[in-house]
């Protein structure tokens, strides 16, 4: 008996230890891979070009990448923020907090290409917008808003009611123990948390392939289409006429991915050890 | 020494916590008539920005809903549920194949991702040491953080070769599309496992090992089981991200639209169909893919059902 | 509120840098000349006809810099549907219109002919294969390289979405038509594209698809269709059957910039990169 008990724990520990190795090994695959085989073609002048002047250049799309995660955040944030805070500091628990929070769950399961689906064809039915960042924005917000309201959510609620009863208790109201109190000790985790979304709006390609178009140009308003990263690299994956440059694609999207997940940790530390929390 | 440094950082702290107190007030939003109407303005601010969350899913569902179920009825519901071809050339609009085609993709996907997952939320939990968990956490996340285009060309410029020169068929197949979705779903899987092992109380596992019983049979006897409800609820999560993929599914599965029957088969998803004939189609078809997405919507309400259902039970 | 100012001033300020820092970067000309057009004309439609519509919207705005022109390919069926209800300026279809698209009132040019090539791995030893063959193998009742000449493989078929124009007109074509729809085998791969198609034909040795004339190239083997081989002189003198023509559709009244961008489409100039692009002007 105690025979078959050493084999089978011998049989488990490997399995455990095969299965780290596959997760990290295939990490370790795919950015090798992509990154060695992308890295020849990129130069300065790939990344600042238009697809005009240098074959298949990427600035365009790097513009148009940055400006609809700087649109979509500008709308999803606050109104994120300050649902959740209407959810902690508000909302009496019953119906309403239930509701509020069914939607929210709901919100975050439904797939990206519905979220495309309704914004190529709403968005055009109700105003009129064709393709243009202001529909992808607008869609994107609501796709990153649930993971906004439940990061700022817990992040409240860590906070503990010390803070709020002690700042209360000097005879602050409600609003100003919020605005002053609270908000600014939750701010490490609502900043990681935001950090976050802006890889998760990067890597998104469905939702903005509908409703955000695909030309390969640097938009000059929000009405204007413009083509990101995400979606130039699905449309070079489909075509791989030039193999080099979806690579290269490919290999600045995992970089930029990278960056976004290394500074999400690193403002995290640095703004709890702001807080000497 | 080091409890006279503790109380000076005691009392800097809430020296600072008085300073912000004691800050001159903004008239705005204390004291006056004006300041209580706008405070009052900003607190019923921030019930409509949760109600705007509310009515997001409120017109995304009645949208989806009021686009796609004229088209069932049109179609017949047993035609369009259980019909075996999507042909609108010829007026059929079945999507079996889809349906099916999205189930056997989430099973391969779990089949692959679930136990390595688990497994490596133990490896990293139970038997890394702690200084490598901080290298290893992030890796993690990394892998989360990859855009689906890249996964999917990656299984398009990797996987489908070697499937189509050493396996056969096509290479586009069911084996590709489970094997990427199933590496996609890993760090959704690991991520909630580890913490949900990590938040079983530490006298469990001492308790066991106090008895004699060995690492491993600490893991598997008493951990797993009292981590149940989180690691499910993981798998459901992956679950739902597999079930929602749809550009790295396109790019590997082949897109043909019937009901595979072995690995090496092509297939097609709900999510891939409703992406690929969405640009261009008119008329019924159009609506045909709303009633897709219809499809898709109830599809993942049962999963999650199903989740709250199973989680409830499994922690009694 | 002190935090949520500070949040979004970095946004803003982060906003204003980026288009600071693209109009610095780009060497797009800010200047607009007097009396020039303006505008933004959008084309949306086929995949085949994009590349050339794109080639021609970048010749088109060097010269009218006051224009803005936008093209989105995403399948000669969206093309038609956007020319209709006017959420584009202009489609942009590689088939002909169905009896019933014609009956919606919308206006036909036609730009380019374009071939359509069978295409097989290069190291496939057959190069050539009748009509017939072709919709057979479609149709899966050829199912293996050895029924036509070739090796004993198992053919792997190719072909396109069902909206997509070149698909539309290869069925036209070889009689692949019929009451009951379409009559290609169900388990064909269904590529998302002409480069799609390329990419899958290039990288595997039993497989064969169609493309459209301008994505030929050395990675792809050409088959001669009953004997003929896919040229620009063939086509153009007719003995090459499997061809299609590239349509931009208007419906009514069009603003100035469109009809000056069709005007340049139609032009010498305009022709030029048309040829440029590998299909076959008009003229």
């Amino acid at each position: 008996m105690k025979g078959n008990i050493k084999v089978n724990e011998y049989v488990l520990k490997a399995l455990i230890w095969l299965s780290a190795i596959f997760t990290i090994g295939i990490l370790l695959w795919i950015l090798l891979y992509i990154v060695v085989n992308g890295i020849g073609v990129i130069n300065w002048e790939f990344l600042t070009s238009t697809p005009r002047e240098v074959e298949n250049a990427l600035w365009p799309m790097i513009v148009t990448t940055l400006y609809l995660v700087a649109l979509s955040l500008i709308i999803s944030t606050p109104i994120g923020i300050f649902a959740a805070i209407y959810l902690v500091e508000y909302a009496k628990p019953g119906k309403i907090v239930r509701i509020i929070r069914f939607a929210t769950e709901s919100l975050s399961g439904i797939p990206s290409i519905i979220y495309g689906l309704f914004g190529m064809t709403f968005f055009y039915m109700v105003f009129g917008l064709s393709f243009s960042l202001l529909s992808g924005a607008i869609t994107l917000s609501i796709m990153v808003l649930p993971n906004i309201i439940r990061t700022t959510e817990e992040a409240l609620r860590a906070i503990p009611n010390s803070y709020r009863e002690g700042s209360l208790g000097l005879g602050a109201s409600k609003l100003r123990t919020i605005l002053y109190v609270v908000l600014p000790s939750a701010l490490p985790g609502i900043v990681t948390a935001i950090i976050l979304n802006i890889g998760r709006i990067v890597g998104e390609s469905a939702a903005v392939y509908l409703t955000a178009g695909m030309v390969p140009e640097v938009p000059t308003s929000i009405m204007d289409s413009g083509r990101t990263l995400s979606v130039h690299m699905y449309l070079l994956a489909s075509e791989m006429i030039d193999f080099d440059t979806a690579y290269a694609t490919a290999t600045v999207l995992v970089i930029m991915i990278l960056v976004i997940n290394l500074t999400a940790n690193k403002i995290g530390l640095f703004l709890n050890r702001k807080r000497n929390i | 020494m080091i409890k006279i440094q503790q109380m000076e950082e005691k009392k800097k702290n809430s020296r600072k916590f008085d300073n912000k107190l004691n800050a001159k007030p903004n008239k705005f939003w204390t004291g006056n008539k004006l300041g209580s109407i706008g405070a009052k303005a900003i607190e019923k601010l921030f019930f409509i920005s949760a109600a705007i969350a509310v009515l997001c899913i409120i017109i995304i569902t009645i949208f989806i809903f009021y686009r796609g179920t004229p088209a069932i009825f049109e179609i017949g519901l047993k035609d369009f549920v259980f019909g075996g071809e999507w042909k609108p050339s010829g007026k059929l609009y079945g999507i079996l194949p889809m349906i099916m085609g999205s189930i056997y993709s989430t099973l391969g996907a779990i089949i692959i991702g679930v136990p390595i997952g688990v497994f490596t939320a133990i490896f990293i939990a139970e038997i890394v040491p702690k200084k490598f968990v901080r290298i290893i956490q992030p890796a993690v996340a990394l892998l989360a953080g990859i855009p689906s285009v890249v996964y999917g060309f990656f299984g398009l410029v990797v996987f489908v070769p070697i499937i189509y020169k050493h396996i056969g068929g096509s290479g586009n197949s069911l084996l590709a599309t489970s094997l990427i979705l199933g590496i996609m779903i890993l760090p959704t899987i690991i991520s909630i496992s580890v913490s949900s092992i990590n938040s079983v109380p530490r006298e469990y596992k001492e308790g066991a090992l106090a008895l004699g019983a060995s690492h491993i049979n600490t893991i598997f006897k008493v951990i797993l089981p009292a981590a149940k409800s989180g690691i499910l609820a993981g798998v459901i999560l992956g679950i739902g991200r597999a079930v929602g993929e749809t550009m790295a599914v396109i790019l590997v599965s082949g897109n043909a639209a019937i009901i595979p029957s072995s690995l090496t088969d092509k297939l097609r998803t709900m999510t891939g169909h409703i992406a690929l004939e969405m640009k261009y189609a008119m008329g019924l078809q159009e609506d045909a893919l709303f009633a897709t997405g219809v499809i898709l919507f109830i599809f993942i309400m049962i999963i999650n059902l199903i989740l709250n259902i199973m989680t409830h039970k499994v922690g009694e | 509120m002190k935090t949520f100012s500070k949040k979004s001033v970095i946004m803003l300020l982060i906003l204003i840098a980026l288009t600071a820092l693209s109009s610095a970067c780009s060497t797009n000309q800010e200047t607009t000349e007097e009396g020039g057009l303006s505008g933004t004309i959008t084309l949306v439609g086929s995949t085949s006809v994009t590349p050339v519509a794109q080639e021609l919207a970048d010749a088109f705005t060097e010269k009218e810099t006051g224009v803005k022109v936008e093209v989105q390919g995403v399948g000669s069926s969206a093309g038609i549907k956007a020319s209709v209800d006017g959420s584009a300026d202009i489609g942009m279809s590689s088939r002909n219109l169905k009896d019933e698209e014609k009956e919606l009132g919308i206006e036909e040019h036609i730009i380019a002919y374009d071939g359509i090539a069978i295409v097989v791995h290069p190291s496939n030893e057959v190069s050539d294969l009748t009509a017939k063959q072709i919709s057979k193998i479609y149709k899966g009742d050829i199912t293996n390289w050895s029924e036509v000449g070739g090796k004993d493989a198992v053919i792997e078929v190719i072909s396109r979405e069902e909206g997509s124009g070149t698909r539309g007109a290869f069925e036209e074509l070889m009689g692949l038509e019929s009451d009951e729809g379409t009559l290609v085998k169900q388990d064909a791969t269904i590529s998302d594209g002409n480069g799609a198609v390329y990419a899958s034909v290039a990288q595997k040795e039993t497989s064969i698809g169609y493309l459209s004339l301008s994505y030929l190239d050395e990675q792809v083997k050409t088959l001669k269709a009953d004997g003929v081989e896919p040229t620009v002189e063939n086509i153009k003198a007719g003995t090459y059957k499997v061809s299609r023509p590239f349509l931009m559709l208007t419906k009514g009244e069009v603003s100035d910039a469109t009809q000056a961008y069709l005007d340049f489409v139609f032009s010498p100039e305009g022709q030029e990169i048309v040829v440029e692009e590998g299909v076959i002007s008009v003229n």
